[in-house]
Parts: structure tokens; C-alpha cells; sequence
């Protein structure tokens, strides 16, 4: 596949997400620009599609970068506990304050999911056993664990419902003013791609790596906290997206290999195709109504997750 | 130069290498022979910085090793440990042209990819330089990672096992490039072996562990004659001579 049919079939995606939706609008409408549907079309479509596009670009680079470094085709921030322990973060800033701000969710979010990575990463080291498939159950344990801590304060405190919404990705209630913070993945995104060459290093391990002359603990912790900083961005804004970060950069390796120079845009422009046609399905299915996108991306995902699994055991070894 | 000074190394407090003081000639190819659990990789790894050892010093050019930026040592001294477990899809030209990456950090320059293309010539990989590292055997895998610490380009090049789960033909295959490598391009070639024969014939000198320890450290000549095998390996091994050769014909020592 070549980068610019992926970002052809981006364009033409995003050209339709801005003109599908519970009110009709036409390319015409936009030429007044006091009209309703410009102003929908501003606050709404615009922001909705920016969310898209970051939070699909952020959650596929994120996983590659995760991938990359567990040296793992099946670790993900979904996977590896990353989500999971940010959202312990934004309960535990919720126990903690009793008005909290959005700053100190983000900043909780932030820590409690570059700690969870961290330690899941020290786990990986102590395992013995590194099979593909074990290594990623491990994580789902992991994760699992936090969930269950988060569940369980979460009913204490009686804040259940508030940690259910941030369980269902959906780009519903994105309108402007409230997807902003995405915009902090855009240096994240950057700079993965700068450090692309170091993370392929590292990916070959600890002792290549050296051998390399590259200091391997620092571009470890790099990566680790670009991927907390694009989760908790999408974490807080979006919500939870499964899948993302586990399969879009297993499908680019499959035809572009694992040198990250190479795969990262492709890699950021197939999460937002894939996320694109999860979202616009989710909202064409029940028209007027919606399918929150984590539901479409968890059907399509998991059925081509499986096929990976049956078909491809013996590429990721 | 690289001289190794009283380096010892304990896992727990057990010494895995214990005083060992050894000096690598430039322009030859030294092996580290021993039975297992000698310390040839743990001393191996010492040398080449992946380990910290716990007292000694190991020095490059009067230099701790410690003391060198990762940079620059990595122009000089570079290390090939197993490497067949690599998961990483990279086609052979990419692995090879990660050999520049002290030099370049990535971005490759003109000399870079002359680098690049000598080192795949040298290895014999021009004709698959654009194929996955899983599409290829496992002795065309080493020439591979052969090839990337050609094109790194360093006075030192030490191997950890490179022999390892190859048959015999890709096996000399490999023996003789490095023979080449000294021979020709000036290299020096640290490796540790397994096979006593394959130390016999392709090194200059031989420096044997045992329990950690310093047994012997001496030309090929010296070390390969049974005597000093016998207290090496615990084996009466008888040597053939075969074309100036000295083979050890160890199958069916008495034990």
C-alpha cells in the first residue's frame, strides 16, 4: 500500500464525516455564513472530525511505539494496562478534590498512566516466559486488576457512572471547547516520529541497542512517556478505543515491515482511515441516532484481531 | 588496545569471572575457549561495556571503558551476542545501514550508504539486501548481522557464539570472513567459541577459562596440545595434525 492512497482515502473520509450527522448539511449552506449549519458545522463537525483525527493517529503511534519497545506484536495501550491505570488516575483525582479542576485530572491521568506502563514494562522484564500471546494476557490481567480497583472506589464513592463514561469511547459529545486537550498529542506525535530511528534501535533490545552507542534506559522512558501522554489525552476527551493501537500497526508491519521511519506515517494515516469508517458507520447504522464508536471499533477490530491471531501466530514470533 | 585488568564479576556472590588479567592483541583473532560455565560471555560482555564488572577495569587505548561516550566507543569497539531471536521485520539493507547509526544517528550521508553497500558486497548479501530478516536462514541471518558490524566499522569486533545453531558449511562460511576481516581489512576479532576445533584453526591466540578463571593465555600453538587441554576440559584429547592443522579429536575421549 502506498502513503498517498492512505491519505487520499483520508481526505475523501474526512470530506464525508463533516457532511453525515443527525442535521443535514450541504456544502451550499457553508457559502452564508450566519446560517445554522455554518455554526453546527464550526462547533461541531469540524471539532468532531480534529478529534478523529488525532485521537486515530495518537492511539495507532502509541501502540506502534508500545510494540516496538515490549518488542511484542500484541502489546497496546489497551493491552498493557496504560488505559486502565489513567483512568485510576482521573478516580483518584476525583477522591482526592472535591472540585477538582481539569488540569489536576489531566495531570493525575497523566501520572498514574505513565506509572502503570512503567510497571508493566518492569513485569515484562521479570518474565520469564515471553511468548506473543502470553505476555499480552498478562497485561489484560493487569489491566483488569486496575479496572477492578477503579470499580471498586469508583462504587465507594459512588462515582460508578462517571467511570463508565470514560469506559465508552464516543465522539458524540466532542464539540468545540471540549477536545482541545488532544491537541497536546500533536508534539507527542512529533516527536515519536523524530525519535523513530532510536525507537527501532531499542526494539532490537537492550544489548543492541548499546552496542549502538544509544543510551537505551532514556529512549525507554521517552517512549513511555509519549505513550501516557497521547492515552491520557484520548482517555479524558474521547474515552477508551480498543483495538486502535493493536491493529493498525500489526497490518502496516505485515506490509511495510518494523522500521519506524518508515511505518509511523503510515501508521498514523491508517488509524485515522480506520477510525474514520468506524465513526461514520456508527453514525449512518441508526441514523439519526448513534453507535458509539468504541462499539463499531470493538466489532470490526476484534473480527480482524482474531484473524491475525489464527493467521498470523507464526509472523509475530 | 584493549587490556583486561583484574576483572572479576560475581551473579549473588558467587564469581562467575574471578581475576582475570588479559591483554587482546590488535590484528589478530582471539578466542575465548572453556567448558560451561567458564565466563567467556560474562567477560565478553565486560569488555564490551553491556556489563558493569564489579572490580578490574577494562581499558581501550589507557582508557576505562567506562569512561569513553557511548558514541564514540561504539566507533570503536562493536558486539555481536545471539542475535536469532530477533522478532523485528527490518529487510537486510535497513539492519546493515544501522551500523552507521554512531556516526549518523540515523540520517544516512553519501559515505554512510558507501559503508552501507561495501559491507553488504562484502558479505555476499547484494541479491537479497532488500528481503525480511525472517525470510532467511539462519547463516544468511548472521552474515546479515555480520555485515551491520562491518559497516560500523570499528577497530574491535566481538562475537558471542556466532557458530551457534549453524551447520557446518555456513559455519566456515562465517570462520573464514573473519579470517578476512583481520587479514584484510585490519580488523580485531574477539570470539568466543565453543568448538575447539574451529578456535584451532582460525585464531591467532587463545585465551582459556575455567570456573572463572584464567587458565591459560597463549598463541594457538601453545594452547592446543593435550596437556594443557587435558587440564582445561577434564578430557584426554588426542591432536591430529592435518595440512599444518592441529585437530582435536575429542568424540571418543576417555571422559
Amino acid at each position: 500500500m502506498r502513503l498517498w492512497m492512505l491519505v487520499i482515502a483520508a481526505i475523501v473520509l474526512s470530506f464525508i464525516s463533516l457532511f453525515i450527522g443527525a442535521i443535514d448539511i450541504t456544502p451550499k449552506d457553508l457559502l452564508n455564513w450566519e446560517s445554522d449549519e455554518t455554526h453546527i458545522f464550526l462547533i461541531s463537525r469540524i471539532p468532531r472530525l480534529l478529534a478523529i483525527i488525532l485521537a486515530g493517529a495518537g492511539m495507532s503511534i502509541a501502540g506502534l511505539i508500545m510494540q516496538s519497545l515490549s518488542r511484542n506484536k500484541f502489546v497496546s495501550p489497551t493491552t498493557a494496562g496504560t488505559l486502565d491505570a489513567a483512568k485510576l488516575g482521573i478516580l483518584i483525582s476525583m477522591l482526592f478534590f472535591t472540585n477538582v479542576t481539569y488540569t489536576q485530572q489531566v495531570i493525575f491521568s497523566f501520572a498514574f498512566a505513565l506509572a502503570g506502563t512503567f510497571l508493566f514494562m518492569q513485569i515484562l522484564d521479570r518474565i520469564k516466559f515471553k511468548d506473543v500471546i502470553f505476555v499480552p494476557l498478562v497485561g489484560i490481567m493487569y489491566g483488569n486488576i486496575l479496572s477492578s480497583i477503579t470499580t471498586f472506589f469508583g462504587y465507594e464513592a459512588d462515582l460508578l457512572q462517571n467511570v463508565s463514561s470514560w469506559l465508552m469511547g464516543s465522539f458524540t459529545l466532542i464539540i468545540a471547547g471540549r477536545y482541545e486537550l488532544l491537541y497536546v498529542s500533536i508534539p507527542a506525535i512529533i516527536l515519536a516520529y523524530l525519535y523513530a530511528n532510536k525507537f527501532t534501535v531499542a526494539g532490537m533490545g537492550e544489548d543492541f541497542a548499546r552496542n549502538l552507542g544509544l543510551s537505551y534506559k532514556l529512549v525507554l522512558n521517552i517512549g513511555l512517556i509519549l505513550v501516557a501522554v497521547i492515552s491520557t489525552t484520548v482517555v479524558l476527551t474521547v474515552g477508551v478505543i480498543p483495538f486502535l493501537g493493536l491493529i493498525v500497526p500489526n497490518i502496516v508491519s505485515l506490509y511495510l515491515g518494523d522500521n519506524l521511519r518508515k511505518t509511523i506515517p503510515h501508521t498514523a494515516v491508517l488509524g485515522i482511515v480506520f477510525l474514520l469508517i468506524c465513526d461514520i458507520l456508527g453514525r449512518v447504522i441508526i441514523h439519526p441516532y448513534e453507535i458509539p464508536v468504541n462499539v463499531t471499533v470493538a466489532v470490526i477490530g476484534s473480527a480482524i484481531f482474531l484473524t491475525m491471531l489464527l493467521r498470523g501466530r507464526a509472523y509475530a514470533k | 588496545m584493549i587490556e583486561i585488568k583484574g576483572l572479576t564479576k560475581l551473579f549473588g556472590k558467587k564469581p562467575v569471572v574471578e581475576d582475570v588479567t588479559v591483554t587482546i592483541e590488535p590484528g589478530t583473532i582471539t578466542s575465548f575457549i572453556g567448558p560451561n560455565g567458564a565466563g567467556k560471555s560474562t567477560l565478553l560482555s565486560m569488555v564490551s561495556r553491556l556489563l558493569e564488572a564489579d572490580t578490574g577495569e577494562v581499558l581501550l587505548d589507557q582508557n576505562n571503558v567506562r569512561k569513553w561516550k557511548s558514541s564514540e566507543f561504539a566507533k570503536r569497539v562493536s558486539i555481536l551476542k545471539q542475535a536469532n531471536y530477533l522478532n523485528v521485520r527490518l529487510t537486510v539493507r535497513e539492519l546493515v545501514a544501522f551500523g552507521r547509526y554512531p556516526y549518523s544517528r540515523g540520517r544516512l550521508t553519501a559515505e554512510d550508504e558507501k559503508f552501507v553497500d561495501q559491507a553488504i558486497e562484502y558479505m555476499n548479501l547484494a541479491d537479497m539486501e532488500d528481503k525480511y530478516l525472517d525470510e532467511l536462514s539462519g547463516g544468511q541471518k548472521q552474515r546479515a548481522f555480520i555485515a551491520m558490524v562491518i559497516a560500523q566499522d570499528t577497530d574491535y569486533i566481538l562475537l558471542d557464539e556466532p557458530l551457534n545453531n549453524l551447520d557446518m558449511k555456513h559455519s566456515v562460511q562465517i570462520m573464514k570472513i573473519l579470517r578476512k576481516l583481520v587479514d584484510e581489512l585490519g580488523k580485531t576479532v574477539v570470539i568466543v567459541l565453543h568448538d575447539i576445533n574451529f578456535a584451532s584453526v582460525y585464531s591467532d591466540r587463545i585465551v582459556a577459562l575455567k570456573n572463572g578463571r584464567l587458565m591459560k593465555n597463549g598463541t594457538t600453538h601453545e594452547i592446543i596440545n593435550s596437556d594443557v587441554l587435558r587440564e582445561i576440559y577434564d578430557m584426554d584429547i588426542p591432536i591430529q595434525e592435518q595440512n599444518g592443522c592441529r585437530i582435536c579429536v575429542y568424540f571418543n575421549s576417555h571422559t
